[in-house]
């Protein structure tokens, strides 16, 4: 019974670290339609921005939920002002130029920090379930998900600026014959997306050893998450999310971990010959 | 057209003659050791100190008059944790440099794109890095541990002080492989049993389910041979989990980059490991080495098992070459055939004339603080691994890595 709540939390969490690293891919890629294969660099600085500013003495959830998210979506900004902004429209461009982007950033980082490992311990102790210890920051990356899926559905839906961001996303002819600047709001998404970014790396920085090539192991998930997720942002990211999460899992606890990682791949392979729109060209349609 | 290609030949076979003549006047007053590391890219946390540690015992060396009267001149190139490079300055070494030794290679994938290079070109060849053993080659002389020794000495001992219930966490490639073989063997030898095995691609930086799994299964040890960064997530995550002061852990590859000083104290306090170095070993030699480094690169301490045998490698090949008294390839042979030895920062270090590895000491270790405390020194361990196979004195002409059978 202990084991079954252990194997739970684990699925739950995964389900939750996937929809983590792929919130902001999901903003950048699934709103904007701009292919950011930086996307695990931009984790990679939200890591850094994290232990940097921990270590020169800032609260650590103040440097994870606050500091990290500023710092990339700023870096984000310059990035959308320099160089996305004028390959909008052109995909295949811009998959070019993000990698390019990439690669700068790995040498950037491996300038800075050096090419060694680094990281910070977890802020919250482990506890016991039964006879069974638990990563007590499983259940602080499963908080942080839920509250960032419900912002991001408040936003996207409740307020104005959701409105206006989703209506340029369909239409930026129309979203400017009624007066809002498509270039500002595609501007402020990217922020936003970067920023979200910046928040995954940060919150899973206390839990990996950070080295600046890190990012290239969420991006290959990330990308899957958000392609098999199909054009519903938030019901997207759950589906997709919660499918990979509880396959990987399983398979993890059944069989092996490499097993996990394999099912997880299957499944996208066999999801999307099914569903090559994604999960939410069929169901959940017209959701958010 | 071909008047032109034709002059452009002809001038620059002049320009190749020009080029190679003084260089092989030269080599006559000086001896030229070359040197192939990666002192940039992804694996410069191994390569730098080794290089390093190469250039001290060069210094060293030349400070004290050289060998036999001659100078060392370094030929060392970086390879920029590309393998292709090896292969390119490998061929550079031997034909433009010509150099009398080469030193270097750090992944066994870097080993053998340089192997068969020196082998062919009979430049004798020192790989100083611990790995997973089998190489069987008469013009190669390998100075780092390999699996047998460490795990021959640490599971006895990380099983004497827990209990006889193992779990393993190996890294999923030839060295994880083989690494989790020999424990499993001496783990049996030791009356223990193996409760769970899992492998771990490199890139898997989650552990959650693992460390579950692991207490369903109850071991009284985990022995974790895990490599690289994304690895390093798992002790986290067993620290995280509250586990660490639950069931002991012990690795062999932890500590090798200088991980002990990544992990906080609280997170590395106690996991065991066997190394032939650590920092603190309290030997003279050892408290020589530290200050030598000291002197040439001021408060930078960031060397490491690796770095070490690196350092011993070099003094080993020059100590061969005082008693051979000349840079000869077969004459050194012969000289580190006598079972020649020195005693280096890690300990006294013995060449073994049937397989060419080295016959050294390992020590058992606890981190403690981020250091390496060394607990017990098992002296004088065989390369039994590769010895099972390798036996140059029959058939000098070997030229395999062999896979163990255990």
């Amino acid at each position: 019974m202990d084991y079954v709540a252990v194997i739970s939390v684990e699925v739950v969490y995964a389900v939750a670290s996937l929809v983590l690293i792929s919130a902001g891919l999901a903003i950048v890629f699934g709103m904007m339609k701009v292919i950011n294969l930086a996307h695990g660099e931009f984790m990679m600085m939200g890591g850094y921005a994290t232990i940097t500013a921990v270590n020169y003495g800032v609260n650590i959830f103040v440097a994870m939920l606050v500091v990290a998210p500023i710092v990339v979506g700023l870096i984000g900004l310059v990035v959308e002002r320099l160089v996305i902004r004028h390959l909008y429209g052109r995909l295949v461009d811009t998959m070019l130029a993000t990698w390019g982007l990439s690669l700068l950033f790995i040498g950037l980082a491996t300038m800075i920090f050096g090419n060694t490992t680094t990281g910070i311990s977890t802020p919250i102790p482990g506890f016991t379930v039964g006879g069974y210890q638990i990563n007590g920051y499983n259940f602080f990356i499963i908080l942080v998900s839920i509250v960032l899926l419900v912002s991001m559905y408040a936003v996207l839906k409740g307020t104005r600026l959701g409105l206006v961001a989703r209506g340029a996303m369909q239409n930026p002819e129309m979203a400017a014959a009624l007066g809002y600047s498509p270039d500002k709001i595609y501007m402020a998404t990217f922020f936003a997306g970067s920023a979200l970014s910046g928040l995954a790396g940060a919150v899973l920085a206390p839990l990996v050893g950070l080295v600046p090539t890190s990012g290239g192991a969420y991006i290959a998930k990330a990308f899957i998450t958000v392609i098999a997720g199909g054009p519903s942002l938030i019901a997207g990211l759950m589906s997709s999310a919660g499918l990979f999460g509880l396959v990987n899992q399983l398979f993890t606890f059944t069989v092996s971990p490499v097993m996990g990682e394999v099912a997880l791949l299957i499944a996208a392979v066999i999801l999307l010959r099914l569903l090559p729109q994604g999960v939410t060209a069929r169901f959940f349609k017209g959701k958010m | 057209m071909t008047s032109n290609r034709r002059s452009f030949l002809a001038s620059s076979a002049a320009m190749a003659a020009f080029a190679t003549l003084p260089t092989s006047t030269l080599a006559a007053s000086k001896i030229k050791l070359g040197s192939v590391l990666d002192t940039s890219g992804i694996f410069d946390a191994y390569g730098k100190p080794m290089d390093m540690a190469m250039r001290l015992a060069v210094s060293e060396i030349n400070a004290s008059g050289g060998l036999n009267g001659q100078m060392i001149d370094i030929s060392a190139y970086d390879t920029q944790s590309d393998m292709a490079l090896y292969s390119q300055y490998g061929q550079k070494l031997v034909r433009e440099d010509k150099v009398d030794v080469v030193h270097g290679g750090i992944l066994s994938a870097s080993r053998e794109a340089i192997r068969q290079t020196m082998r062919k070109s009979k430049t004798l060849y020192f790989y100083n890095v611990l790995y997973e053993g089998g190489v069987c080659d008469r013009n190669i002389f390998i100075n780092g541990v390999t699996p047998a020794q460490q795990v021959e000495a640490l599971i006895p001992h990380a099983m004497g002080r827990s209990g006889k219930k193992v779990y393993i966490l190996a890294a999923d490639y030839n060295y994880g492989q083989i690494t989790a073989n020999w424990i499993r063997k001496y783990v049996a030898d030791n009356g223990g049993e193996i409760v769970g095995l899992d492998f771990f691609p490199l890139d898997v930086a989650d552990f959650g389910s693992t460390i579950a799994k692991i207490q369903k299964a109850a071991p009284d040890l985990v022995v974790a041979p895990l490599v690289g960064g994304a690895h390093l997530s798992f002790f986290r995550q067993w620290a995280a989990a509250g586990m660490k002061d639950k069931i002991p852990l012990a690795s062999t590859t932890l500590g090798v980059g200088n991980e002990h000083k990544v992990l906080t104290a609280e997170e590395g306090n106690g996991i065991m490991v066997a190394y032939n170095y650590s920092q603190e070993l309290d030997t003279p030699v050892n408290a020589a080495f530290k200050k030598k480094w000291a002197d040439a690169y001021g408060d930078d301490t960031n060397y490491h098992e690796i770095a070490v045998s690196n350092y011993q490698g070099v003094m080993m090949w020059a100590e061969a070459v005082r008693q051979a008294g000349s840079v000869n390839r077969d004459d050194v042979i012969a000289a580190l055939e006598t079972g020649l030895s020195i005693e280096g920062p890690g300990g006294k270090i013995t060449v073994d004339p049937k397989t060419h590895h080295a016959t050294l000491d390992v020590h058992i270790m606890e981190f403690e603080n981020q250091g390496m405390k060394v607990l017990e020194t098992l002296p004088q361990r065989a390369p039994i691994d590769t010895q099972a196979v390798c036996d140059l004195q029959a058939n000098p002409d070997d030229n395999t890595q062999y896979e163990i059978q255990i």
